[in-house]
């Protein structure tokens, strides 16, 4: 896998087309490491310039801002914006709405600008210029629903990339009561991933899971490492996961790839 | 003795009007105890937001069923109204039907007529609406929050309608000469006959009376909006004109910790250099009561008419948490009615009551820590109240006013200081996925 850093593509005096923000999970959570490692492969696949930060990436502050920590999240996004802005960074692309959403949206005042893009976004843009194709593959005919992350979908209004790209696998998509601006939140936003639920008489994610199961799918695809462990942690709770998979449309495209 | 009837009926419109912009002077001066915002930007996308989703509805008929009925009765309200009009010059001109001869019998005919039909398909409409609330028994007109007022306003609103509407034709349906002219009358002429039996004398005097009731109950009606969560009808119109026109996931960034951190990370600052003595009282982050919030955000809770659909797709509150939206815009607009209280009590200026809307009686902590951020309440409301942006400037002022975080997000928030992420990994092992198998 060929992953390069801005600071190694600096020394060779490069300058990629898009930097690749992986964020804390897709660098940290076992299962979201898996979804960066397959968006790799497609953009290597695909040859696209790209880098990484690396080690000097860091978190964006999203889960400080939305738990109330104004000052760390500016802490953080200026520290980011400076390492952004010294590699002169043009364009981003992050498979983690969180991360997509921050930096396109509350880094501008504060200096960072930058093109952003999801991952989604970007492989349609791809598929689109005739730069990466796809084939079934394995999915060929496989009933799949899309769960829309919020802060791709109703936060930002992202809402025919991820579908596209799914409905070119020659699948059956099959759209949850719920979904697009209506959609079910997975329960993880605004920093619930990282605490307990208030009391109430049911998890968010499962609520969510038992939308998606009424679709009878083979698998629940997102577009977001939070989204995709509620999800799957849903299906768990329901005991369906012999029967439904959950994967990133990164995952789903590498696959049919044979990446 | 011949102009009685004129002199009190002025009386009474002065009176009722004087005091309805009595209270609407009032609600101006509550909802500017909030803190600026600047929402003049952007006007031509302001006017269009407001004139398709307030006087257009757009957002009312993503549920089709209570969209229909609803903009029959906005379509209702705002067209009779015209009517009223006559009522009103006749009332103080001492006339009857000032327009029939002005207009002739086709033109006011064909208006009154109009005017009828919508009479009766908004008696109807409401009729569906007070069975859905009160038989059907529709889920979120009766969550906890909906106590016995929020309930009986609802109704009222409902009962005056019935009442108001069936006057409307009763008093053209016992007025001779209308009935008689036999244009305008699609509706009230089925109602006409039961008045058959009476002499002209009673016909003349129900029909009066209606007329009396009726111009009295929307007197009535009008001086009831402040009182009442159906203040949507006129707040409705700047509510979409001053929403939020940004992205719904860019959050505000506070301006006084940019220039803080600013400070912090600039090379070139003295780390000597003694403070600048700050202006005034130290900023307050986030908000703890309704004066910390800003003026379009105490708007919102005024316009709030209470229907519940934030609530309905709120994730927390379909999964039992105390948390809802429409709540946090009742409580919002009580406090504010409170300090408003509280001010005109003490002669213009608000005396601490010990109280806040974060606190005790009001917003708890359980609540605000429930929530996904995930902007469905936003999305839904048919008149773009936003009550996560409220929710938000609670969590700032928990955490940077108070340090009351829950101890999970405490330790989240210390490991991003720490090593760059909320987990407890070290930085420079960002990159190991890509050796791993």
């Amino acid at each position: 896998m060929n992953v390069p850093t801005m600071a190694e593509m600096m020394t060779q005096g490069k300058q990629p087309e898009v930097l690749f923000w992986v964020g804390c999970a897709g660098s940290f959570d076992d299962r979201a490491k898996k979804i960066t490692k397959a968006f790799v492969k497609i953009l290597n696949n695909a040859n696209i310039d790209f880098a990484v930060l690396g080690a000097e990436e860091s978190c964006t502050g999203d889960p400080a801002k939305r738990s109330g920590n104004e000052f760390l999240f500016q802490m953080q996004a200026m520290a980011n914006i400076e390492v952004l802005n010294a590699y002169e960074v043009k364009k981003i692309v992050t498979a983690c709405p969180h991360c997509f959403n921050t930096i396109k949206n509350e880094y501008p005042e504060l200096g960072g600008n930058y093109e952003v893009v999801h991952h989604t976004q970007l492989l349609k843009d791809l598929l689109d210029t005739g730069k990466m194709t796809i084939e079934g593959g394995q999915f060929k005919g496989k009933k799949i629903t899309f769960h829309d992350p919020c802060y791709l979908g109703r936060a930002n209004d992202v809402y025919e990339a991820p579908r596209e790209l799914i409905r070119k696998l020659d699948v059956e998509l099959v759209e949850m009561k719920r979904c697009k601006v209506n959609g079910l939140c997975c329960g993880a936003g605004g920093a619930q991933m990282f605490k307990d639920a208030e009391k109430g008489d049911k998890e968010v994610n499962v609520l969510r899971t038992e939308d998606a199961i009424k679709v009878k799918p083979e698998i629940i695809a997102t577009g977001c490492p939070f989204c995709n462990t509620m999800m799957t942690d849903g299906v768990k709770n329901k005991e369906k996961e012999t029967e439904i998979e959950v994967m990133d449309i990164a995952e789903m495209i590498a696959n049919a790839q044979d990446l | 003795m011949e102009y009685l009837p004129n002199i009190i009926f002025t009386l009474l419109a002065v009176a009722s009007i004087g005091f309805f912009v009595k209270n609407v002077k009032k609600l101006k001066r509550n909802i500017f105890l909030g803190k600026d915002i600047d929402r003049n930007d952007r006007s031509k996308e302001r006017w269009a937001n407001m004139f398709r989703i307030a006087l257009g509805q757009s957002k009312m008929v993503r549920r089709p069923v209570s969209g229909f009925l609803h903009i029959i009765v906005y379509v209702g309200f705002i067209i009779i109204n015209i009517e009223v009009l006559e009522i009103l010059l006749d009332g103080v001109l001492g006339t009857h039907r000032l327009f029939l001869p002005l207009l002739g019998d086709n033109v006011y005919g064909f208006l009154i007529g109009t005017f009828e039909v919508l009479a009766f398909l908004v008696f109807v409409s409401v009729v569906v609406f007070w069975i859905r609330r009160n038989i059907i028994k529709i889920k979120r007109f009766w969550n906890k929050e909906m106590t016995s007022w929020p309930k009986n306003d609802g109704n009222n609103i409902l009962y005056f309608e019935m009442v108001l509407m069936s006057l409307f034709l009763i008093m053209n349906a016992s007025d001779v000469h209308f009935q008689e002219i036999n244009i305008g009358n699609p509706i009230s002429q089925f109602l006409a006959p039961f008045f058959n039996s009476l002499s002209t004398e009673s016909v003349h005097f129900v029909e009066r009376t209606a007329w009396w009731i009726h111009i009295c109950g929307i007197f009535v009606f009008l001086n009831y909006l402040y009182y009442s969560k159906h203040l949507h009808v006129l707040l409705a119109f700047p509510n979409t004109f001053y929403a939020n026109l940004n992205s719904k996931g860019k959050f505000p960034n506070n301006p006084t910790v940019t220039k803080e951190v600013q400070t912090m990370m600039d090379p070139n600052a003295d780390p000597y250099a003694m403070p600048e003595e700050p202006e005034g009282e130290p900023e307050k982050f986030g908000a703890s009561d309704v004066t910390d919030l800003n003026w379009v955000q105490l708007m919102n809770a005024y316009t709030c008419t209470e229907c519940g659909r934030c609530t309905s797709v709120c994730p927390a509150n379909q999964t039992g948490k105390e948390l809802s939206p429409r709540a946090i815009m009742m409580k919002t607009r009580d406090r504010l009615e409170e300090v408003g209280k509280n001010i005109d009590f003490n002669k213009g200026s608000f005396v601490d009551d010990g109280k806040q809307l974060l606190g005790e009686g009001y917003i708890t902590q359980e609540e605000i820590w429930a929530c996904t951020s995930c902007n469905a309440c936003v999305e839904e409301c048919p008149v773009n109240i936003d009550p996560l942006s409220i929710i938000m400037d609670m969590r700032q002022y928990l955490v940077m006013e108070q340090s009351a975080a829950p101890q999970e997000l405490n330790s989240m928030m210390s490991n991003i200081e720490n090593n760059g992420a909320p987990w407890p990994y070290n930085q420079m092992d960002r990159l190991n996925w890509k050796d791993e198998a």
